[in-house]
Order: structure tokens, then sequence, then C-alpha cells
């Protein structure tokens, strides 16, 4: 469904990035975990068009995204829940969903889509009217997810939904992922918390300093010895 | 179902949708037009020539201030030239009324009556110059505004600069039609817009009327503008711009669009204030110091609040009609009072929020108390 291949991205003279690849198989959850500065949050921006970079190829189901702008691969069906939430502070709980809804105009299935929404997510459905920037933090982080679903993509980026989250709240979110990705939409999920994400994911990729240094099955990279002593505390 | 039939199933859905928008707009004009013809004639009748005068200025200052929250307000750009795009709209629209009133009726008087050919030409006149600036809009918004960072306060400063320059370098004004008819090409490029002299005996057809109808004009098209889906975008570039692209909104695009929407508003604004009694256009029109008050209304009433923007302009105009006799100082009270609003209340009256939704929420908690 995606396929990168030889992705760089430079800030100025700094390289984030020297050479990623990785694909993301339909209906899958594949991570990408590694530790600050890695460049996991540069590959998402990659991806959704918000950096330039140059690659052998960006394709999302076969299409290719380089060089397209990033309101137009959304409208491709990519939908990214962005580093540090990126909710509309000043607009109320509903205008942010509204907004997920922007590129959209059945009305009727955005109503339903809505309602989808709160099943999974019913605290939101209490704050409608609540300035989104006055929520929790966690709450801000289900407005950033369903803000994203709205938009009806078929692969969803996300980038550390766990961030700062209290470890209750954390599994509800990854709770939440899984169900997503049951009801067929495919993720790419970027988290330092690398021990939920293994256990939700079904491959992994390690990013060390804008290289993959591991990828494969995410149950097998649980377990290997690399990857517990760096990335799980283990060992 | 044959593919017609289905068709005619989809336009008769269309329709009726169709057919209320148009009923809905045709109401709201008539709602501008009464409301307007209320003011003129009602309230008109009921003050003295003092506070026409005030009114006046006001609702030009609304309609300045009121613009420019699309811009400063909304998408949270920083343009600092709004004048510059007033002079355009001014001096377009004095432009066409005056050399055609001395074509069509040999003299720059206004005609009286309220209705009149003169004063229709003044109308569209000020759709010109509002065209006018919006162009100009589009010229000076569609380079800076694809940039990221406060390149816009830069380049809408140096706008009003370039137009306050060029506006200088116009021949003198021609003050006949045979004058006008028998001048050379030398003394018609550029316009005969008065240089540095200023522009006068532009026909005083500014009345309560035409500021009250372009006043509901302009609030009614902001506060649709606001609850719509395109306005809701331009709230979230304001909020955050990557997360707005992340929503599948083209910033760059809805920016330049808001951009125009502001400028247009402003040109008229500049059409009405031009053809107000007493005035004489001058090229300084353009420059920083009116730029600098529109500003101040926009910051004091709350960036992206329209009730702010436009009470905060009603109260500038009475205090400054207050305090003519200050002169220079003036500015220095301006600047004073922006600075206490930065201290005490940075989000300026209302915030982002319309005074309604403010003093609602004051009512309500004062409800609870009880
Ligand atoms: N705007 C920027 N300008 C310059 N350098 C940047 C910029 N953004 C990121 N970098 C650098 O690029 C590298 C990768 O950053 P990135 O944000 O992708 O890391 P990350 O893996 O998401 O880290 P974290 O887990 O802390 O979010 C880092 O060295 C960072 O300092
Ligand atoms: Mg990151």
């Amino acid at each position: 469904m995606l396929d990168v291949s030889n992705l760089k991205v430079s800030y100025g003279a700094v390289q984030a990035l020297h050479g990623v690849s990785l694909r993301v198989e339909k209906g899958q959850i594949v991570t990408l975990i590694g530790s600050n500065g890695a460049g996991k949050t540069t590959t998402l921006r990659a991806i959704s068009g918000l950096l330039k970079c140059s690659a052998d190829r960006v394709a999302f189901e076969g299409r290719e995204l380089r060089g397209m702008p990033p309101h137009e691969i959304v409208r491709l069906g990519v939908a990214q829940a962005p580093e540090g939430r990126g909710i509309f502070a000043n607009l109320s709980v509903n205008e942010n969903l509204e907004m997920g809804a922007f590129i959209r105009n059945d009305v009727d299935r955005v109503r339903q889509d809505k309602k989808e929404v709160f099943e999974l997510f019913p605290r939101l459905k209490e704050r409608l009217a609540q300035n989104a920037g006055t929520l929790s933090g966690g709450e801000q982080q289900m407005l950033a997810i369903a803000r994203a679903l709205l938009t009806r993509p078929r692969l969803l980026l996300l980038d550390e939904p766990s961030l700062g989250l209290a470890p209750q709240i954390v599994q509800t979110i990854f709770k939440v992922i899984r169900e997503i990705n049951q009801a067929g939409t495919t993720i790419l999920l970027v988290e330092q918390n690398a021990h939920m994400a293994l256990k939700v994911a079904h491959r992994a990729y390690v990013l060390e300093v804008g290289r993959v240094a591991m990828e494969g099955d995410a149950k097998e990279l649980a377990k290997s010895d690399q990857v517990r002593k760096a990335y799980l505390g283990g060992h | 179902m044959s593919p017609v039939s289905k068709l005619d199933e989809q336009a008769a859905l269309v329709m009726p949708d169709r057919g209320r928008a148009a009923l809905n707009a045709l109401v709201t004009g008539l709602a501008c037009i009464a409301a307007a013809l209320l003011v003129h004639f009602v309230v008109g009748s009921m003050v003295g020539p003092f506070v026409t005068r005030i009114m006046l200025d006001a609702g030009v200052m609304i309609i300045l201030a009121v613009s420019l929250n699309i811009v400063n307000g909304f998408t949270g750009q920083f343009s600092i030239g709004h004048a510059g795009f007033m002079a355009v709209g001014a001096y377009v629209a004095a432009g066409i009324t005056y050399y055609s009133s001395l074509a069509l009726f040999g003299s720059y008087q206004a005609q009286t009556g309220l209705i009149s050919v003169g004063s229709l030409i003044f109308a569209a006149s000020a759709l010109v110059g509002g065209l006018a600036a919006a162009g100009a809009g589009w010229v000076v918004g569609l380079p800076s505004l694809r940039l990221r960072g406060d390149y816009l306060a830069i380049v809408t400063l140096g706008f009003g600069e370039i137009v306050r320059v060029l506006l200088q370098q116009s021949n003198p004004q021609l003050f006949s039609w045979d004058e006008t008819r028998a001048a050379s090409l030398k003394e018609l490029v550029p316009p005969p817009l008065g240089g540095a002299q200023g522009f006068q005996s532009i026909p005083t057809y500014t009345s309560l009327f035409w500021v009250a109808l372009f006043v509901a004009i302009t609030l009614v098209f902001c506060f649709r503008l606001k609850r719509s889906s395109e306005g809701r975008a331009m709230l979230s570039i304001r909020e955050d711009e990557i997360a707005a692209q992340a929503m599948g909104v083209n910033i760059t695009n809805l920016k330049v669009r808001a951009f125009m929407f502001a400028s247009f508003f402003a040109g008229v604004g500049g059409a009405l204030y031009a053809h107000q009694l007493g005035t004489a256009l001058r090229p300084t029109d353009a420059g920083f110091a009116r730029s600098f008050e529109i500003l101040i209304a926009v910051v004091l009433g709350g960036l992206g609040s329209i009730s702010g923007a436009a009470l905060a302009a009603v109260l500038l105009t009475v205090a400054s009609a207050l305090m003519i006799e200050l002169g220079p100082w003036r500015m220095v009270l301006y600047a004073l009072a922006l600075i206490l609003i930065m201290i005490f209340r940075p989000g300026g009256l209302f915030g982002v929020k319309e005074a309604w939704e403010v003093f609602g929420g004051l009512w309500r908690r004062k409800a609870v108390a009880r």
C-alpha cells in the first residue's frame, strides 16, 4: 500500500534521513520505533508532503507522492495525526472534528462517521462545545486521532499518540488503534513506547540516526536481544 | 432507471437547495437595504451634522477593521498596510465618479436625491474600487503568502509606501470636461489624480444610506464566512498551519483568498471615505498612520472577533472625534492604548469570540451562581 524507498531529508546542511526504505501492507499496523531524534517524525512528514525530500520512490497505492502538496495527499487517503497533536486550540471540539471532514462533502456519511468516532471516544461527545485547548492531554490526543479518522483515510499516520499520557490512557489509545485497524484502516505508527507499539503492530522498523537499523515481524523483533536492550529496557 | 431520469432526480434534489440559497440571499439583501434606509431616514433625522459625520466615519472604520480582521484575525497573518488598499479603492472610485460627473453632468457636484444616476455610478465605482484593491491584494499576497514567516508585514508596509509614491507621481487634476478632452496623452498618463496636491472636489455621494448598506453587507459577509467551512479553515490556519494542511487545507490558496476579500472591502471603504463631504484625497492616505489605526481597532476588538473589531472601530472613531484638538498626540494615545491592551487584555476585548458568546457565557455563569 505504501512503498518508500531510499528516502532522504535534510534540514539545511544537516541530513536527518540517510535513505530510509519501508513498506506498509494493506490492513496492517506497521510501527516505526527509535530513540529521540532518530528521524521518525521526519519520515512521516516527508510521506505526507509536509517536508521536501528526495527518494527513489514514495508510492501510495502505486501513485507517486513526491512533489505533491500535503492537501492533495490527504485527498488520496493518507491522513496524519501530527506530533504534539496539532489540535486547533481556539476552536471547539466539534469544529475540530468538522475540520477533519474538510475535504468531504458527503454530509450524511460525515454524520455517520462522527457517530462511529464517538463510539471509539465517548469523552469527545461530552465535550463538543468545549474549546479544544482546554481538553486534557489525553482528550486532545483522542481528538487528534478522531479528527484524522474523519478524513476517511485508508492509511493513517500516527506520530507518538502515547506521548505524555498516563498509562491508563495509553492503554485506551492503543486499544482504539487496534479497533481502527480491525475496522479496515491501515496504520503507520510512530512510537517511543516500543513495548506497546510492538504489541499491537504486525511489522516493525527500528530507526537509528536516520537509517533503518532493523526490520521484521513485530513479535520477533520484540524478542530480539538488541531491541530488548535498547528499547524495551530488558537485560 | 435510465441515466436521464437519474439526472433529473439529482436536479430535483439540488434545485430546492439552490432556490433556498437564492431566496436567502434576496431576503438578506432586502434586510440590508431596509436597515440602511432606517439608519438614513430615521436615525439621520434625529441627529445633527456632527453626529452624522461621526457615524459616517465610524461606518467606514467598521468596514476597514472588520475586513482587516479576515487576514489578521481569521488566518493569523500580519498585514500592516491596509490603508494602501483603501487608497487604491478611494482613488479608483473617486477618479471614476469625478471624471464621469464632469462628462455627464458638466459639474463635479453630486446629484441630489438618494437614488440618482450619479449615486448609482458612485455605488458602481465603489465596487470597481473594491475590485481594483482586490487585484492589488492578489499581486501583493500571492508571492508573500507563499513563504512562511512574517514577510506579509514587510511587504504590505512596502506596498502602502509604493502606492503613496505612485500617487504623488500622478498628473495634476483637470477641472472641466473640456480641459479633460483637450488633454494630451502626457497629461492623462499617469492618470490626472492630483499628485502631491491631492485629489479634490470629489462628488459627495457618501451618505448614511450607502455607508450603512456597505457596513451591513460587509458584516453579513464576514459572519457568514466565519461560520462557513472555508472560514473555519482560515481559523485553522491561524491555529496550526501544519495541522491545517494535514486536514487537506490548501493554506497558500486560502490565505491569498482571505487577503483578497480583505483588500476588496478595504477598497470599498476607501471609496466611501473618498466621497465624504470635505474629503480631499492625499497620497499620504495610503501611508502607515491610517494602517496603524485600523490595526489597533482589530487588535483592540480581539483578533478574530467581528463584533469586537466593529465595536472597537466605533469606539476609536468617537474617541478620536472627541480628541480632535490633540492633533498628532492622538497617535501617542493610540500607541499607549495598544500597550495597555496588550498588558491587561492580550486577547483584545472579546478574543476570537463574538460579543454575544462572551456575554452569553457571563450570563450563564451568573445564572448558575444563582
Ligand atoms: N525543523 C528542523 N530543523 C532542523 N533540524 C531538525 C528539524 N526538525 C528535526 N530536525 C532534526 O532532525 C533529526 C530527526 O528529527 P525527528 O523530529 O524526525 O526525530 P524523531 O525521531 O521524531 O524524535 P522524537 O522521538 O524526539 O520525536 C533530529 O536530529 C532533529 O534535531
Ligand atoms: Mg518525533
